[in-house]
């Protein structure tokens, strides 16, 4: 049948990268060791590509908690919270996010990219205006499909361009609804939150800022990046994941909004799907309170990242904007992202390879995240992977390649 | 005005998009390539989703006005591109 020939070309590439015997889409892990160690063809790989931010995918008091749950309350849930019920870990760990953010409602969706859908297709109705930043992730452009609402998207990280279109819909009924990323997951860098704030406030618009990757990581208590710029009261919608920083599977929002709970029997993502598990919320919410008491391992994380990116930055790769977990080297072309990815990971380094239109701009990305859990000393050895591959690929300090792609 | 002069004025305006759509394509394009009406934006240009969009942004920037993802989505020819972007800039 000629159903999947759509994808033809796609699957000719796919299928070269299958046959060279290193496919980044594709690696199987024999066995993970720890939050920053797994084997990897029979080798024992360190990883720096997990989103692992805080490490705690084996803490102690996470995993007790995961255990426990399932010997108290079953393996699942097996249905939704509307048709089959929610258990009492659903509300407490509810109760527990919104407290964290200080806000009225915490409402817990079964994965991040879920949270998305749910939250972006509810509040933006037919006739409403959804503005999203240009590189907004996947699950905000497919939350903006499964609502009924005219979708634009302004440049990336930029207050002005977004204070440009909502002028042009002035006159246009409907409400304004803003989305926008605490930390881009492709290059790391963040958002002006106290621009777009300030916008937000001139408009009259509501502002949804996802915090999938900030969470954990900025903020005077983790709260993320609308805590760093001291703009909480204009975020009027925090949506985040379980699945980084709190180490397990899961998404979530909080909000203060006025009547905010009818959006449990309105928001379809959140409505026709089963509800998470009883080791994932017991899990996630021992994940919280961790993140909460140790605010060390932020500290660490956010070193770590400095490391990293003072590291690779020294070694003449093009990364980022800015330090932070997620430190991107630019690559001058799919091609060499392949090969340095394979490289690394024959050295026993694991990390990411990002292409368009995953990534902004059409760059080819090597991508790595850090996590509080590396030892300083594991930075470095990682850093001296990186010098010693590229060197051999023609990609570090005076490398051809990378001067000419420049 | 006369309805010679409204359709004159429609042309102008028509060319004006056309002109801007193809030049800001030619600019973002790797390498000169022959355009028109009957170019598939996706297919003959090997462009991906996000690509276009971006090629789209300069065009909005250019004429003032916000092109909805989904305007964009239907749109498969230079052709329609200029057809679309020419009703926006009418209404707006
Ligand atoms: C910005 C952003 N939002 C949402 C998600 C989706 O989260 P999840 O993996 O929990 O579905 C991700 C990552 O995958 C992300 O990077």
């Amino acid at each position: 049948m000629p159903l999947l020939d759509k994808y033809a070309a796609l699957a000719a590439q796919y299928r070269q990268l299958e046959e060279a015997g290193a496919n980044p889409f594709n690696v199987k892990f024999d066995e993970v060791l720890s939050p920053t160690e797994a084997m990897v063809g029979g080798r024992k790989t360190l990883l720096l590509g997990t989103n692992n931010y805080l490490g705690l995918t084996y803490d102690p008091a996470v995993v007790a908690a995961a255990n426990a749950a399932t010997t108290a309350s079953g393996s699942g849930t097996t249905g939704s919270r509307i048709a089959n019920g929610s258990y009492g870990g659903h509300a407490r760990l509810e109760a527990a996010l919104a407290a964290f953010y200080g806000r009225r409602l915490g409402m817990v969706f079964s994965t991040g990219y879920q949270a998305n859908l749910g939250i972006i297709s509810a509040l933006a109705g037919k006739g409403d205006h959804l503005l999203l930043d240009a590189d907004s992730h996947a699950s905000i452009y497919d939350g903006s499909r499964l609502g009924y609402a005219q979708v634009t998207r302004f440049r990336h990280n930029s207050p002005d361009d977004l204070a440009t279109r909502l002028r042009r819909l002035k006159d246009e009924p409907g409400e304004k609804i803003v989305i926008v990323e605490g930390i881009y997951s492709m290059l790391g860098d963040t958002a002006p939150l106290k621009e777009f704030a300030a916008v937000k406030r001139e408009f009259g618009a509501c502002l949804v800022v996802d915090e999938a990757h900030s969470l954990g990581v900025l903020g005077e208590t983790g709260r993320g990046l609308a805590e760093q710029a001291g703009v909480e009261a204009d975020c009027d919608f925090i949506v985040g994941t379980f699945s980084k920083s709190l180490a397990g599977v899961g998404g979530f929002a909080v909000t203060d909004m006025e009547g905010a709970e009818i959006l449990r029997v309105v928001s379809r993502p959140y409505m026709f799907t089963a509800s998470l598990p009883p080791a994932n919320i017991a899990a996630t919410e021992a994940a919280l309170q961790q993140l909460r008491a140790r605010p060390d391992l932020r500290r660490r994380l956010n070193e770590n990242a400095l490391r990293l990116y003072r590291g690779l930055e020294k070694l003449g790769f093009e990364l980022g904007p800015e330090p932070s977990p997620v430190v991107s080297a630019i690559m001058p072309t799919p091609e060499a992202a392949f090969g340095l990815w394979a490289a690394l990971l024959k050295a026993g380094l694991y990390t990411n390879v990002s292409l368009p239109p995953a990534t902004p701009r059409g760059l080819a990305l090597l991508r790595s995240s850090v996590s509080a859990a590396h030892s300083p000393a594991q930075i470095d050895h990682a850093i001296a992977l990186f010098a010693e591959t590229g060197k051999g690929l023609g990609l570090t300090n005076a490398a051809p390649a990378l001067a000419a792609a420049k | 005005m006369s309805e010679g002069a409204i359709r004159n004025q429609m042309t102008d305006q028509t060319n004006e998009v056309r002109d801007i759509i193809f030049g800001t394509l030619q600019a973002a394009l790797p390498q000169a390539r022959p355009l028109s009406g009957d170019t598939r934006i996706i297919e003959d240009l090997g462009l991906d989703s996000v690509a276009v969009m971006d090629f789209v942004m300069e065009i909005e920037d250019k004429l003032d006005i916000s092109v909805p993802l989904d305007k964009i989505a239907e749109v498969e020819t230079l052709g329609d591109l200029v057809a679309t972007v020419q009703r926006l800039k009418q209404a707006a």
